[in-house]
């Protein structure tokens, strides 16, 4: 008897464990440190929280423009093979849309989140602060948005009113087409 | 006993034939066998020559350890689109007129990347999980793969299908135009597991979802779709995702449209509104005629397509065929499939395969006798809540030419007398 005994808490103690409830805790995973999260904590939504310290101007934005945006986006902004940045103002209800930074972006924190984030395209995450804000001033003023004498930072950006910011419908409104299943002698596409 | 007898003397007779043949083969004629046998016979691998492929062994065991499709469907393959100036920031199309059934093999899912495929070390893989949380949370893929698996069957389109289509029939093929489609059956842990981990604080209401890639692609996911079917996979058909497909991670939101899903998922930023990134304002949006736009359009509606006979294929004689296709809802189950020979005049009822699941392709068929004259082909989709497959016209007449994005119109392939089928707009 004793033996017995003996075995089953040997069992309990190195034996099969226990079959756990649906929707406990798994104790898998571990705390992300501040310092892990602020390395990857890269985006900036339109309240502009994350934008990071530093600054830049137009005239800065254009050099930077040049050495790494011009080549896939024309000197203009509406050249390029890539992206067409610059323009198409007024053109979003018409038989040809022309859809740009100036012409149909609603946030300009979110030119400074894709410019870091993915540009410039064969060197993704490169850029400085103050080159990103430089650029997206640039952009900007090619757009007609902010003056030459403009400087960007962490405070100003997020306060920028882009022309197209209240042009987006939400939530969707589909279904918003209303067919019915005829089966016979039925009117057809046009 | 008597079994043996007779299997050693098919062998013994076999090895008799091949070292004939070969002795012959190499001694007086310069031609393979094959063509030595149809010289003789008159009539090659073809009845009632026995086949050479069955004269001789085959290859051994693992040529080559991870298999191959035969070497005669070397042609269904993805091909790429001429539309983007890059082929890293770009899309390739499955061949779904050379497919069988509802799963998309995982070398033929469809492509879209927007900075290229990254090569992925899964040691060095991490998702982070963090924002409007009681912990925020770092996982490995070693300790991803320890929570609950699920496992579902479930179709991924891009938003982008069929964009050419709206003005006038450009594709050849199914693949040109339904080819940004696929199926595939994922495995992985539900999102709601991991958030639970975490403790999502109760105002939040939106995810970001982060790649890897160059792009470090971003969308803002809803909680309520986090919370209800979202998984965050790390198998595609009972092996690890492909890279193209985001090894070794992804988000898989059925029903969703395609770039919200995203690939080499590393990071989960839970807040109480959308982020507004590139893809879902300048990207991903709807350009409706007064110049207003839609933005999170994710739900892909119900939409169907004639797989076979389809643009490209040519119908050899009159006869029977049996249609066969697609079908699909972001809304859950098809419930329906009619199908017309005419155009749309008459319509009826095509067989589903089931069981059918929701938010996964469903095939249907339906058999046909073709009598040699012009047909037009089309199919019409009907999901569990009610919703129609409308004509390209009707969806025109509401959201005019350019929304770029979810066409999800009746599909019209044309036969002409000579069998011959396009895409054409009716």
């Amino acid at each position: 008897m004793y033996k017995t005994i003996a075995s089953i808490a040997l069992l309990s103690l190195v034996g099969p464990g226990m079959v756990m409830a649906q929707n406990e805790d798994y104790g898998l995973g571990r705390e992300a440190t501040d310092k892990e999260i602020v390395g990857w904590n890269i985006d900036v939504p339109p309240s502009g929280e994350g934008l990071p310290d530093g600054s830049g101007s137009v005239s800065e934005g254009k050099e930077v423009y040049q050495a790494q945006c011009l080549s896939c986006h024309g000197a203009d902004g509406k050249s390029g093979q890539m992206d067409r940045l610059v323009g198409g103002n007024g053109t979003l209800a018409s038989g040809s849309p022309t859809k740009t930074v100036g012409s149909y972006w609603p946030y300009a924190t979110t030119l400074y989140d894709y410019v870091h984030r993915a540009m410039p395209f064969h060197s993704p995450q490169s850029l400085s602060p103050d080159e990103i804000y430089a650029v997206t001033a640039y952009v900007l003023h090619l757009n007609g948005i902010v003056e030459e004498g403009t400087t960007l930072d962490a405070d100003s950006l997020p306060k920028i009113k882009m022309p197209n910011r209240d042009g987006f419908v939400r939530p969707d409104p589909r279904p918003d087409v209303d067919a019915e299943a005829c089966m016979s002698d039925c009117k057809t596409g046009k | 006993m008597a079994n043996n007898n007779h299997t050693d003397g098919q062998i013994e007779r076999r090895q008799f034939l091949k070292r004939t043949l070969g002795a012959v083969g190499v001694a007086s004629l310069p031609l393979p066998i094959s063509q030595a046998l149809a010289a003789s016979n008159g009539g090659g691998n073809l009845a009632p020559n026995v086949p050479e492929w069955t004269l001789t062994q085959g290859e051994p065991i693992l040529s080559p350890p991870y298999g191959q499709p035969s070497r005669f469907e070397d042609g269904v393959v993805r091909t790429p689109t001429d539309l983007t100036p890059t082929k890293t920031s770009s899309w390739s199309f499955t061949p779904l007129q050379d497919l069988n059934g509802t799963i998309t093999p995982n070398g033929l899912v469809f492509e879209r990347h927007h900075g290229g495929v990254p090569d992925i070390d899964p040691e060095q893989h991490q998702l982070m999980l963090h924002g409007m949380v009681e912990k925020p949370m770092i996982f490995d893929m070693a300790e991803i793969k320890r929570f609950p698996q699920v496992s579902m069957k479930r179709f991924l389109e891009c938003s982008g299908n069929t964009l050419t289509e709206w003005k006038q029939p450009t594709g050849k093929t199914v693949q040109d135009t339904h080819g940004l489609l696929s199926c595939c059956e994922w495995t992985g842990v539900r999102l709601s597991t991991l958030l639970r981990a975490a403790g999502v604080r109760d105002k939040a209401k939106w995810i970001l979802a982060e790649g890897a890639d160059a792009a470090a692609m971003t969308r803002s996911i809803p909680m309520e779709k986090a919370l209800d079917d979202a998984l965050v996979v790390y198998a595609q058909n009972g092996e690890a995702l492909r890279p193209e497909q985001g090894y070794p991670l992804r988000l898989i939101l059925p029903g969703f449209e395609g770039n919200t899903q995203i690939k080499w998922l590393r990071r989960l930023e839970v807040s109480d509104a959308p982020y507004m990134t590139r893809e879902e304002t300048s990207k991903y949006t709807d350009l409706m005629p007064d110049g207003s736009a839609r933005q999170f359009t994710f739900v892909m509606e119900a939409k169907s397509v004639i797989t076979f006979p389809s643009g490209g294929h040519t119908l050899p004689e009159k006869g029977f065929y049996e249609i066969r296709g697609l079908a699909w809802s972001g809304r859950g189950k098809i419930t329906q499939v009619d199908v017309s020979t005419d155009g749309g005049r008459n319509w009826t009822q095509a067989k589903l395969e089931g069981p059918v699941e929701p938010k996964a392709l469903t095939a249907f068929r339906l058999p046909w006798r073709w009598k040699g004259g012009h047909a037009l082909l089309q199919s019409r989709a009907i999901d569990e809540t009610g919703y129609v497959q409308p004509t390209l016209q009707a969806l025109i007449d509401v959201r005019g030419l350019n929304s770029v994005y979810h066409l999800n119109a009746i599909q019209t392939w044309e036969v002409s007398s000579d069998g011959g089928i396009s895409n054409v707009h009716v």
